[in-house]
């Protein structure tokens, strides 16, 4: 799963430097970027908490292997987990922007601390149209068990070809940029502004960890989006839905400008909260 | 042994921008080669935002009594091991400035510096040349 998501950071660089007519770097450029952090001297603040700014990144980087296992097991053998499956996944995914936020905190650098407060700014915007979308394909299968969701999907028909459904596969569109910090949402990270933010201080095998979680986030997300409205990853067919989402979020990225943190909830709250509403709403009415 | 650990610095090296009172003259150029036109992303090289991400410095300017303790701050928050690259002539013999009460020489004279980069300004071509050969010595 790391090595895969790893592969498709690259998928990403390249797509973005064809974008921009040039050539790219090589296939094995993020296991190189990998391999060199792992080798760098670690630096820790000075000031700083030294068992919070170490354990950050991990606490993030463990919930990725389990959201990869039981969006599997899911997929595979729907029958397979409990009753609000979908909530510890919805929790597990809370994780990784709580790393950041902590680790963001705890390097007592004034950029960092702007990029956390940034990322706790945005992780309150998108986590309720959301919440918002995911509950329309809750609703749909009537049960907040996900292998019922993907049973559901395979009986009657994916949840995306519906009105509603539509809806909030956009919105989960919008949030899975936000969650990645890619570049509409990029604000916690903001290179022209803020450096790095979070992870200005982090270095070394600590950076690593960061950049791998968002890797195996950008394998992940698509997974998920595809479990709860495209009828699931239990065939072949799940290859070019999983690309075609892909290459979605990689063009939103490269046609887009950084909006302001103000911007970005107003967004949210208000455009995508509204047509939240309206998509529970269309569901409940079967459409 | 070593020749494998240091694979991945070779194959990705990100530069972090140590402008130390140049003319900004170097620093445009730098910037120059940063540019899609020049792709210098092939080789895996990013321009990053802070010292601890870094594994090559591009230092430019003369160093001189103000910069110098910054050049020596920002050279001890890099992660070791990486490379110092300098960049113009300023940085090689502190060029026309050499007589100036205020300079105190070239760069090696304070922190290791891996490769000189001459010209004022180098093209962004010799720029990219002069990285490649720091990344050859490893």
């Amino acid at each position: 799963m790391a090595l895969f998501g790893l592969f498709l950071t690259w998928i990403d660089r390249k797509i973005t430097a064809r974008i921009q007519w040039r050539k790219g770097p090589p296939i094995y450029q993020p296991y190189a970027d990998f391999l060199k952090l792992l080798i760098k001297e670690v630096t820790i603040p000075e000031s700083s908490p030294k068992t919070l700014f170490i354990l950050a990144p991990v606490l993030g980087l463990v919930a990725m292997p389990i959201v990869g296992m039981m969006l599997f097991s899911i997929n595979f053998n729907p029958h397979s987990l409990f009753i609000g499956d979908l909530i510890v996944i919805l929790y597990l995914f809370a994780l990784p922007p709580l790393a950041v936020i902590l680790g963001g905190s705890a390097s007592r650098n004034p950029l960092s601390a702007v990029g956390a407060s940034r990322e706790m700014t945005l992780y309150f915007g998108y986590e309720l149209p959301f919440l918002l979308a995911v509950l329309v394909s809750v609703i749909k299968a009537g049960s907040i068990r996900t292998g019922d969701i993907v049973l559901y999907q395979n009986s009657h028909s994916p949840c995306l070809y519906s009105l509603s459904g539509i809806i909030a596969f956009i919105i989960i569109l919008f949030t899975i940029q936000a969650k990645l910090g890619y570049i509409p949402f990029d604000i916690p990270e903001a290179e022209q502004e803020i450096m790095a933010g979070p992870f200005l201080e982090y270095s070394g095998v600590l950076l690593a960890i960061f950049k791998l979680t968002k890797a195996m986030m950008l394998f992940l997300l698509p997974i998920f989006l595809i479990t709860l409205f495209w009828g699931g990853i239990n065939s072949l067919w799940a290859i070019p839905k999983f690309l075609l989402i892909l290459v979605l979020i990689i063009l939103l990225k490269n046609t887009n400008p950084r909006l302001r943190i103000d911007q970005a909830l107003k967004f949210f709250w208000i455009i995508l909260g509204i047509l939240g509403i309206v998509a529970v709403i269309l569901a409940f009415n079967q459409l | 042994m070593k020749d494998i650990r240091l694979l991945g610095l070779k194959k990705s090296p990100w530069v972090f921008h140590v402008a130390a009172a140049s003319c900004n003259n170097c620093d445009i150029e730098i910037l120059a080669a940063l540019t899609p036109r020049f792709d210098v992303e092939r080789f895996g090289i990013l321009l990053v935002g802070s010292p601890r991400h870094a594994d090559a410095l591009l230092v430019t300017g003369v160093l001189n009594r103000k910069s110098l303790p910054r050049v020596l701050r920002v050279y001890e928050q890099t992660p070791k091991p990486c490379l110092v690259i300098g960049v113009g002539t300023c940085t090689c013999d502190c060029h026309m400035f050499s007589d100036s009460y205020n300079v105190v020489g070239p760069y090696d004279r304070h922190i290791p510096v891996d490769v000189y980069i001459p010209g004022c300004p180098p093209k962004p071509e010799a720029i990219i040349a002069g990285v490649v050969k720091a990344l050859a010595k490893l």
